[in-house]
């Protein structure tokens, strides 16, 4: 079979998976008797038309980068970490644990250790299902979904039972300190000149930005990220050259576990100031998405972040606004992955197609 | 703890287990093919919602049945092109799949019923109702038997029985037909199946195919018999313990019924934990019941309750050599 230009395979693949899954999208809002020009528009103006829109959306952003990051760290070891969203909700209760351990002085000192308790938690939930993997053989996918399930039930018995105040009926921790408070975009000097009116995208944007340099750096700049990709594209290759292959599952799962568990300074620390159940809200499962469309790199994640972010702002304005339920967002979502992941191939045989008949033409030509 | 409650709890065990059981029996044709399917969940909630929505317009179970069954095949036909005609992967298509189904279902229920996602109750013969088994009634006031078979043997839906039945039937199709034995190799080695001139695709398709029917009984079961109606989010991850259960029964038939109904049982006990209170004397918290079966599939997958070792070629796209 013919290959596919560079430039083709990085970019053009996955804007047409997307330009796929975009049509499909907009048949079935014909097929529920909506415009789908119309509900474009809305996400646009929602998302993106105002400061406000955009603090919405670069808020849910923060959290995708880090659960796209989360599976591209594990992708690049050959391995699928589903348990993105468990991960989240144990690095969730790490953040919570820290905010309420003591009455912080300053929000910096409180960000740096609630980011550490983020990090360990998660990656303290990654590592079991890891350790199974590399040590018994125990495939990562079914043991990283019942995580999340495990990780669910255990919140729940922590919020009703253990962390909850006494006198409160929700089941919710008490609120975080004031010295453990994070600034919103629209506290931050000059940041504050475009979003003059309260937004939930906070400081950790940056953290999550800088996340993406790391994870670049660590797979494409050290001897680790050579040895993780390496042992993703031939186990036994790696095996071979001497790399140990448990000693790689267990690193690439803790990075990613915690990356993930990380997510949740965003949403728990930043905007929630309390840990509530079902913290994550799938964001971890929009992780899956957001690698897959970036292409396992920072940068194609960082992007694809964006691009779910402006869909789950923009999805939220549709339930406001008009009559398409805010289910609409989770069929985009699959229709994602399911063009961008699963049918990758049937795109890329398309393409292959296209650009051979263009070939011949040019060869026919001269 | 006394005999009924005893029975009360064995009788909402049967219940729980069999959407577990059905849904554990599609996986199982799939995955003995080479075709992981993680996508159980989503092709139960897409068969639920149209089963429910047949059956309210139509007012016959049995169209919704069907439609159920109609809607699940559509799901399993996507998921065999992905997975076998584009040789995709076949976990990221159950995961997207899985979305597709729980945002589509509230999608086109609120567009049919406008009732926020779900769809109008059902009664009459709309439902699955209660079959009496023969002298249920007359039998009932033996002691110990009577009772345990009038209100635990007796008086479920057609579709329980349906299910039972299905798993003999399930291991003599795999064990003791050309077909099944076909489908258990190309699951273990498609190249040797290939070699003997029989269609790798063929086989695999069909596989995912009986899958998409298995799980479309299971949704339909939800909707039509335990429930009366599809609300979102219905299935509530029992495509996710049907894979746990098919895991910790080793992908065998016979073994997923003991599974099933094991976390059949925990489902049943966590709906009453004041009899387990009371029983072993010590507070349960309900979330660590509602986790024992994906903690109980975790220790067998680390090999502590004996090995589990999945079919040899599951997970792989087949190439046919050039």
């Amino acid at each position: 079979m013919d290959r596919l230009p560079r430039w083709a395979d990085v970019a053009l693949v996955p804007l047409v998976s997307l330009l796929l899954a975009g049509i499909i999208a907009a048949l079935v809002l014909m097929a529920i008797g909506q415009s789908p020009t119309e509900a474009f528009n809305v996400m646009v103006d929602g998302a993106l038309g105002s400061a406000y829109g955009w603090g919405y959306t670069l808020y849910y952003t923060t959290s995708f980068i880090f659960t796209g990051l989360a599976v591209t760290v594990a992708f690049h070891a050959g391995l699928f970490n589903i348990g993105g969203e468990g991960q989240a909700q144990l690095g969730a209760l790490g953040v919570a644990l820290v905010c309420l351990s003591l009455d912080w002085p300053h929000w910096t000192l409180a960000l740096a250790a609630a980011t550490m308790g983020a990090a360990v938690f998660g990656a303290a939930w990654a590592a079991i299902p890891a350790y199974l993997q590399a040590k018994r053989g125990s495939h990562i996918v079914i043991t990283t979904i019942m995580f999340n399930y495990i990780a669910a039930a255990l919140l729940v018995y922590l919020l009703v039972d253990v962390l909850r105040p006494a006198g409160q009926m929700d089941p919710a921790s008490a609120r975080f300190p004031v010295g453990a408070k994070l600034p919103s975009l629209n506290e931050i000097p000059l940041i504050n000149l475009i979003f003059q009116k309260a937004v939930p995208a906070n400081v950790t944007l940056f953290i999550a930005l800088a996340m993406a340099v790391v994870v670049w750096a660590i797979l494409w700049r050290t001897r680790l990220g050579y040895q993780i990709r390496a042992f993703g594209k031939s186990e036994p290759a790696a095996r071979y050259a001497g790399i140990n292959p448990v000693f790689i599952i267990m690193i690439a799962m803790l990075i990613s576990g915690g990356l993930a568990g990380m997510m949740s300074i965003n949403n728990v620390m930043g905007e929630a100031e309390r840990l509530l159940q079902n913290s994550s809200e799938g964001a971890g499962f929009i992780g899956i998405a957001v690698a897959l469309m970036g292409r396992n790199h920072p940068i194609g994640v960082v992007l694809a972040a964006l691009l779910f972010g402006f869909l789950y702002q923009g999805g939220a304005e549709l339930g406001l606004w008009t009559s398409i339920p805010i289910e609409m967002r989770i069929v985009v979502q699959g229709l994602v992955i399911l063009f961008t992941g699963a049918l990758d191939m049937m795109v890329r045989m398309l393409l292959t197609r296209a650009f051979g008949l263009f070939r011949s033409q040019k060869l026919g030509a001269a | 703890m006394d005999y009924n409650t005893l029975l009360q709890i064995l009788d909402s065990t049967l219940r729980l287990a069999t959407p577990l059981l059905l849904a554990c029996l599609a996986g199982l044709f799939s995955e003995r093919s080479g075709i992981f399917d993680i996508g159980l969940e989503g092709k139960m909630l897409a068969a639920a919602m149209a089963s429910g929505a047949v059956a309210f317009l139509s007012g016959s179970v049995w169209l919704g049945l069907l439609a159920g069954i109609g809607a699940s095949l559509i799901f399993a036909g996507i998921h065999g092109l992905a997975s076998i005609t584009f040789r995709g992967n076949q976990l990221i298509s159950g995961v997207a799949l899985n979305f597709l189904a729980a945002g589509m279902t509230v999608l086109v229920a609120q567009r049919l019923f406008g009732q926020g996602g779900r769809t109008p109750p059902l009664s009459g013969d709309a439902r699955f109702n209660p079959v009496t088994l023969p002298f249920a009634e007359s039998l009932r006031d033996v002691p110990i038997i009577g009772p345990l078979y009038y209100e635990v043997i007796s008086g479920h839906s057609l579709l329980v029985y349906a299910a039972v039945a299905l798993v003999p039937l399930s291991w003599w199709v795999l064990n003791r037909t050309r077909f099944g034995l076909r489908l258990r190799a190309v699951g273990e080695n498609p190249a040797a199946v290939d070699t003997a001139g029989v269609s790798v695709v063929g086989l695999r398709f069909a596989a995912v195919a009986i899958t998409g029917v298995l799980c479309g009984l299971a949704g339909a079961y939800m909707a039509t018999a335990l429930q009366a109606g599809f609300g979102k989010d219905m299935t509530a991850g029992r495509g996710y313990i049907a894979l746990a259960a098919l895991i910790f029964a080793k992908w065998r038939p016979v073994a997923a019924l003991w599974a099933c109904l094991l976390f059949g049982f925990f489902q049943a006990l966590a709906l009453r934990p004041d009899v387990v209170t009371a029983v072993i004397q010590v507070k349960v918290p309900v979330p660590f019941l509602d986790a024992l079966p994906y903690l109980l599939t975790v220790l067998v997958l680390a090999g502590f309750v004996g090995k589990a070792i999945p079919p040899r070629a599951g997970g792989e796209p087949y190439v046919k050599e050039r």
